[in-house]
C-alpha cells in the first residue's frame, strides 16, 4: 500500500461540557474516495472542521500529517493553500454575484487590487467545462438550481489546485438526477487524482463510490472498512454505526397509556421558499394519553418541520392536513391557538428559538403563560418569582438565583428551564425537539426522569431525536421519517436500533 | 461540568443554600446586576456638579432648573417612547418630523380655523396615532425594516407639514395652549417664600414614591425573597426622598412646578409601569430579546411591534405639540433633529441597540444628561459646534463603556 495522503493521529476535541471527538484515528490513501459515516452528533462535520483549520491548531489534540508532512492549520486559508478544500453542507456562494466571481472569491486575479476581468472569465469557463456545467460564467449564482450550486462550489474548490476535496454531505439538497451527476463528477475527478473524503447519509452512494470507509460512532472511530474484492452492504455499515450500550442510562418507568389525545392526519408542509419542495409529505401519526412517541430520522428528513409546522404553522408554507385533539378537529393557525388547545412545543435550538438570553430565569419561565402570573394585563411580578423558584427546586436547575440571567446557565440547565417553561404552560401534548441536545450525560439523566414524570402525569409527549439510544431508551412507540415521508412505526419491543435506521434510511420512493 | 452520572442515582440536587451574605458581597452583586444604572445616575450626578462648579453655582439656580425642564420636555417625551421602539428591536427616524406635522397641525386648526385648543390638542393626539399605525403596519404585517419606513415617514412629514403651512410660520396660539408648555401650577392661598401647591405636590410625590418602594419591599417579605439590608434601604428611601425635596424647593422658590413637569411625571410614572408590570411591557422586551423566541412562545411579535409605533405616533405629537406651545408657533422646520437626540438619550441610559435591553428610567437619564450638558455649555458660552462634538464623544463613550463591561462580564 502506497504511503497515505492523509493521516489524522488521535485527534480529541472537547466543546465545553461535550467531548465531541475522543482519540478519533484517520487515513486516507492517494486518489480513493473515503467516505465517513455515522449517526447525527458522531463527529463527523467536527472531524473534518479540525481538518480544514475550522477549529484551528491548539484548540484539539492529535496530530495531523498531509502528504507525510506534519500540518498546524490555523484557520481556512491555511489549510487550503496545501490543497485541501471543504465544502459544507450549507453552500457558500452569494447569491447576488455571478458564477465567475464565487469560484475566484478571496482569491481573484487581480493585480494592485485591480480584478482582470478577460482571465477571470476565461479560467472560470475552463473550470465549469471541467465540472460539465454548460452556464454562462457571469450569470448570476441566484438564478441557477441547488444542484448546478453544488457544481460550482466544486469549480471553485479546483481553481484551487485541490488535492484533498472534502464533501460534506452533498447531496441532501439535491434531486436523484443531479446526485447522479456529482457523484459522477467525484468519480471523474478522482481519475485525474483528486483525492475525496465525503461525508453522507445515503448509504447507497456510499456503496456505489467509497474506496473506504470509516465508521465513527460518539465521538470515536469504530473501523476502517475498506472495498477490496466484495462490495461491502448497506446493513454492514449500519452494523457499525448503531450498537451501544444501553445499560442503566434510562429512569425505569411503567408506562400507563389511556386513550389518543392528540393526531396530525395527512400533513403535508412545503418549503417556505422553495414552495414546490415538500418537506413533510403526507404524514399520520397519533399519541396517547400517558405515551411517549419518538420521532426518528436523519437531518433533513422533516422532524423538525413537522413539528413546528403544527405548533401554530412556525415553519413552512403550503401547509395542509388535519389536527385532531381529543378527537376534534382544532385550529392551529398561530402559537397562540396551539397553546391554547393546550399543545407544547420545546425547541431543539435553546440559543435562538427557546431563551431569551437577555432575561432572567424567572422571565423566560413565565413567558409562555404570563396570564397565569398576571390579572387584568398585570404581571404580579412576585407571584411569578414564586413560581420561579418552585421549578428552580422541582426541576434542580443548579443557579444561586431565578433572577440569574439564563446566558450564564450551563447547556443543561438551560434546557430545565425550556422545559420548566412549558411545564408552567401545562399542555396535554408536549412535542420535545432534541431534549437533550449538547448536554452532559447527568443532565440527560435528570431530563429522561422529568419527561417521565410527565408522561405519567397523563401528558401526550412526542421526543424528537437524532440519537436512536435515546428514543429506545425513552419511547413506548417510534415512528420512523425518510424525506418528509413517515416510513415506519415501531413499538418499543420491536424496536433495535438497525430496524430504526433502515427505515431511517429508506428513499422515498 | 460536574461527574458524569451514568447510574439510576441522580437524585434531585438540593438547591444551594441561600448563604447570609456579607454586606460587600451583597453590595458588590447589586452594583453588578445594576451597573448601567447606577453609573448613569452617578455620571449625571457628576455632570450636574461639575457645570454647577463652573458656571458658578448658576446651573442650579431655581429659574435655570425651570429652564432645563422647559427645554428638554419634548426630547424627554420622544424619548420614553423611543426607548421602548429600541427596546422591541426597532428604531424610529420620524418623530422629529411627525412632531413638526403635529404642531403644524394644530397651528392650522387653531390659529386658522379657530378650533377650541383642548379639541386641537386631541384631534393632534388621534392623528399621531395614526401616523403611528401607518408606519407600525409597513414595519409590523409587511415586514419592511423599520428603518426604512421611518426613514420614508421623515420625508413624507416633513413635506406634509411644509405643505401644511405653505412653508410659513402660523402664530400665534391660544394662551390656554401655550400654557402647556410655558405655564405653572397656579399658586393658592397665603403668600409664602414658596409656592404653595408646588410644596403640597412635592410632599406627594414623596409619600407616593417611599409607599411604593415600602409596599414593594413588604410583599417581596411575604413571598419569602431576600430583601435588600435595611440600612441599605432606608438609605435608598432618604436618597429618593432627598432628590425630590431638593427639585421642589427649587423649583417652588421660583413660579411653581411647570405644566410641562407635570406632563413628564405622569409620563414618566405611567410608562415605567407599563414597561416592567404590564405583560404588554414583558412581551416588548422579549421580541426585542429574541424574537423567534417570543413568537415560539406564543407572543404576538407583530400586534406589539404595531402597538410601540402607534404609541411612538402619539408621543411624537404630544412633543410636536409642546415644543410649538413653547415657540408659540407652528412651524416648517419644527423638530429637526429631534429624532437623534431622543435615539441618543435612550442609549445613553443603557438600551442596546440589538434590543431587549433599555428603560424608561434610563431614558430619562439618558435625556437629562444631554439636557444639562446642552445648558450648562452654553451657560460656559461654548458655541454649538463644539457642544455637538462633545456630545457625540458622550454617547460614544457611554455605549463604548457598555460594551467594553459586556465583554469583561461574558469572558
Amino acid at each position: 500500500m502506497s504511503k497515505p495522503i492523509l493521516e489524522m493521529r488521535s485527534i480529541t476535541k472537547t466543546f465545553p461540557g461535550v467531548k465531541a471527538l475522543s482519540d478519533v484515528n484517520l487515513m486516507v490513501q492517494p486518489g480513493e474516495i473515503h467516505a465517513i459515516c455515522g449517526e447525527n452528533g458522531a463527529g463527523k462535520s467536527t472531524l473534518m472542521k479540525v481538518l480544514s483549520g475550522v477549529h484551528p491548531h491548539g484548540s484539539y489534540e492529535g496530530e495531523i500529517f498531509f502528504e507525510g508532512e506534519p500540518c498546524e492549520f490555523k484557520d481556512i486559508k491555511s489549510s487550503e493553500r496545501r490543497g485541501i478544500v471543504i465544502i459544507h453542507q450549507e453552500l457558500a456562494l452569494v447569491p447576488y454575484l455571478s458564477i465567475a466571481e464565487n469560484i475566484f472569491l478571496g482569491n481573484e486575479h487581480a493585480s494592485g487590487g485591480v480584478i482582470n476581468w478577460n482571465e477571470t472569465i476565461t479560467h472560470a469557463t475552463a473550470l465549469l467545462a471541467r465540472v460539465g456545467l454548460p452556464e454562462n460564467p457571469q450569470t448570476r449564482v441566484a438564478d441557477i438550481g441547488v444542484g448546478k450550486q453544488q457544481l460550482v462550489e466544486i469549480a471553485k474548490a479546483l481553481s484551487k489546485e485541490v488535492k484533498l476535496l472534502i464533501l460534506d454531505e452533498p447531496t441532501a439538497a439535491l434531486n436523484d438526477e443531479d446526485s447522479g451527476k456529482l457523484l459522477d463528477l467525484i468519480l471523474g475527478l478522482k481519475s485525474h487524482g483528486v483525492t475525496s473524503i465525503i461525508i453522507s447519509h445515503k448509504l447507497n452512494e456510499i456503496t456505489r463510490i467509497a474506496d473506504s470507509i470509516t465508521i465513527l460512532r460518539d465521538g470515536r472511530t469504530i473501523e476502517t472498512l475498506s472495498v477490496g474484492g466484495e462490495p461491502i452492504s448497506e446493513e454492514r455499515i449500519i452494523r457499525g454505526m448503531v450498537g451501544r450500550d444501553l445499560e442503566h442510562r434510562f429512569p425505569d418507568r411503567t408506562p400507563d397509556i389511556g386513550e389518543v389525545v392528540f393526531a396530525i392526519e395527512d400533513w403535508t408542509v412545503h418549503h417556505p421558499i422553495d414552495q414546490h419542495r415538500k418537506v413533510v409529505d403526507g404524514v399520520s401519526i397519533n399519541v396517547r394519553r400517558g405515551e411517549i412517541v419518538g420521532l426518528a430520522g436523519l437531518m433533513g428528513a422533516g422532524r423538525t418541520e413537522l413539528a413546528m409546522s403544527v405548533f401554530g404553522r412556525s415553519y413552512g408554507r403550503g401547509i395542509s392536513g388535519k389536527v385532531v385533539k381529543d378527537g376534534k378537529e382544532i385550529r392551529v393557525r398561530s402559537v397562540s391557538e396551539a397553546i391554547g388547545h393546550g399543545i407544547a412545543y420545546a425547541t431543539e435550538d435553546r440559543k435562538h428559538y427557546g431563551l431569551n438570553l437577555l432575561e432572567n430565569i424567572t422571565r423566560n419561565i413565565s413567558l409562555a403563560a404570563l396570564g397565569k402570573v398576571s390579572r387584568r394585563f398585570l404581571v404580579n411580578d412576585h407571584e411569578e418569582a414564586v413560581v420561579a423558584e418552585r421549578f428552580r427546586k422541582s426541576m434542580s436547575i443548579k443557579t444561586p438565583s431565578v433572577r440569574e440571567g439564563v446566558g450564564k446557565l450551563s447547556g443543561g440547565n438551560q434546557q430545565k428551564v425550556v422545559l420548566s417553561k412549558w411545564i408552567f404552560a401545562d399542555p396535554d401534548v408536549l412535542i420535545l425537539d432534541e431534549p437533550t441536545r449538547g448536554i452532559d450525560v447527568g443532565a440527560k439523566y435528570e431530563i429522561y426522569t422529568v419527561i417521565n414524570s410527565l408522561a405519567a402525569q397523563g401528558k401526550a409527549i412526542v421526543v424528537i431525536s437524532s440519537e436512536l439510544p435515546e428514543l429506545l431508551g425513552l419511547c413506548d412507540r417510534i415512528y420512523a421519517l425518510s424525506e418528509g415521508r413517515l416510513t415506519g412505526e415501531v413499538p418499543r419491543g420491536d424496536a433495535t436500533q438497525e430496524t430504526l435506521m433502515r427505515y431511517m434510511m429508506k428513499s422515498g420512493d | 461540568m460536574t461527574t458524569i452520572e451514568t447510574r439510576p442515582a441522580a437524585a434531585p440536587v438540593p438547591p444551594p443554600p441561600s448563604p447570609r451574605r456579607g454586606i460587600g458581597e451583597f453590595l458588590r452583586d447589586m452594583i453588578r446586576s445594576n451597573l448601567r444604572q447606577y453609573g448613569m445616575i452617578v455620571a449625571l450626578g457628576l455632570i450636574v456638579l461639575l457645570f454647577q462648579i463652573w458656571t458658578g453655582g448658576i446651573l442650579l439656580r431655581p429659574l435655570n432648573v425651570t429652564n432645563i425642564i422647559q427645554q428638554n420636555s419634548y426630547i424627554l417625551i420622544l424619548a420614553i417612547g423611543m426607548v421602548i421602539v429600541i427596546i422591541t428591536g426597532h428604531i424610529d427616524l420620524s418623530v422629529g418630523s411627525v412632531a413638526a406635522f403635529s404642531g403644524a397641525t394644530a397651528a392650522v386648526l387653531m390659529v386658522k380655523h379657530n378650533v377650541p385648543w383642548p379639541v386641537a390638542l386631541v384631534l393632534c393626539l388621534v392623528i399621531g396615532a395614526a401616523v403611528g399605525a401607518w408606519q407600525g403596519y409597513w414595519i409590523a404585517y409587511v415586514g419592511i425594516p423599520s428603518f426604512i419606513v421611518t426613514l420614508a415617514g421623515m420625508l413624507v412629514f416633513r413635506g406634509a407639514t411644509q405643505y401644511l403651512l405653505s412653508g410659513q410660520s402660523i402664530a400665534p396660539f391660544p394662551t390656554g395652549f401655550q400654557k402647556i408648555s410655558n405655564g405653572f401650577l397656579p399658586e393658592l392661598g397665603y403668600h409664602t417664600l414658596y409656592h404653595n401647591p408646588t410644596l403640597i405636590l412635592g410632599a406627594v410625590v414623596i409619600a407616593g414614591a417611599l409607599g411604593q418602594e415600602i409596599r414593594d419591599r413588604r410583599r417581596q417579605a411575604s413571598y419569602g425573597f431576600d430583601t435588600t439590608p435595611a440600612w441599605l434601604f432606608a438609605a435608598k428611601c432618604v436618597g429618593i426622598a432627598a432628590f425630590i425635596a431638593v427639585m421642589t424647593l427649587l423649583l417652588a422658590s421660583y413660579r411653581g412646578v411647570p405644566v410641562v413637569a407635570i406632563i413628564l411625571i405622569v409620563l414618566f410614572i405611567a410608562y415605567a409601569f407599563v414597561m416592567r408590570t404590564t405583560v404588554l411591557g414583558r412581551h416588548s422586551y422579549a421580541v426585542g430579546g429574541n424574537s423567534p423566541a417570543a413568537q415560539l412562545s406564543g407572543v404576538k411579535n407583530q400586534r406589539v411591534v404595531f402597538l410601540v409605533f402607534v404609541n411612538m405616533g402619539v408621543l411624537a405629537s404630544l412633543a410636536g405639540l409642546v415644543f410649538a406651545a413653547r415657540l408659540n408657533a407652528g412651524t416648517p422646520n419644527a423638530g429637526s433633529g429631534f429624532e437623534l437626540e431622543a435615539i441618543a438619550a435612550a442609549f445613553i441610559g443603557g438600551a442596546s441597540a440589538s434590543g431587549g435591553v433599555g428603560t424608561v428610567l434610563g431614558a430619562i437619564i439618558g435625556g437629562l444628561v444631554l439636557g444639562v450638558l446642552n445648558n450648562g455649555m452654553s451657560l460656559l458660552g461654548i458655541g454649538t459646534d463644539v457642544q455637538q462634538v462633545i456630545k457625540g464623544l458622550v454617547l460614544l463613550a457611554a455605549v463604548g463603556f457598555d460594551i467594553y463591561n459586556k465583554k469583561k462580564v461574558g469572558s
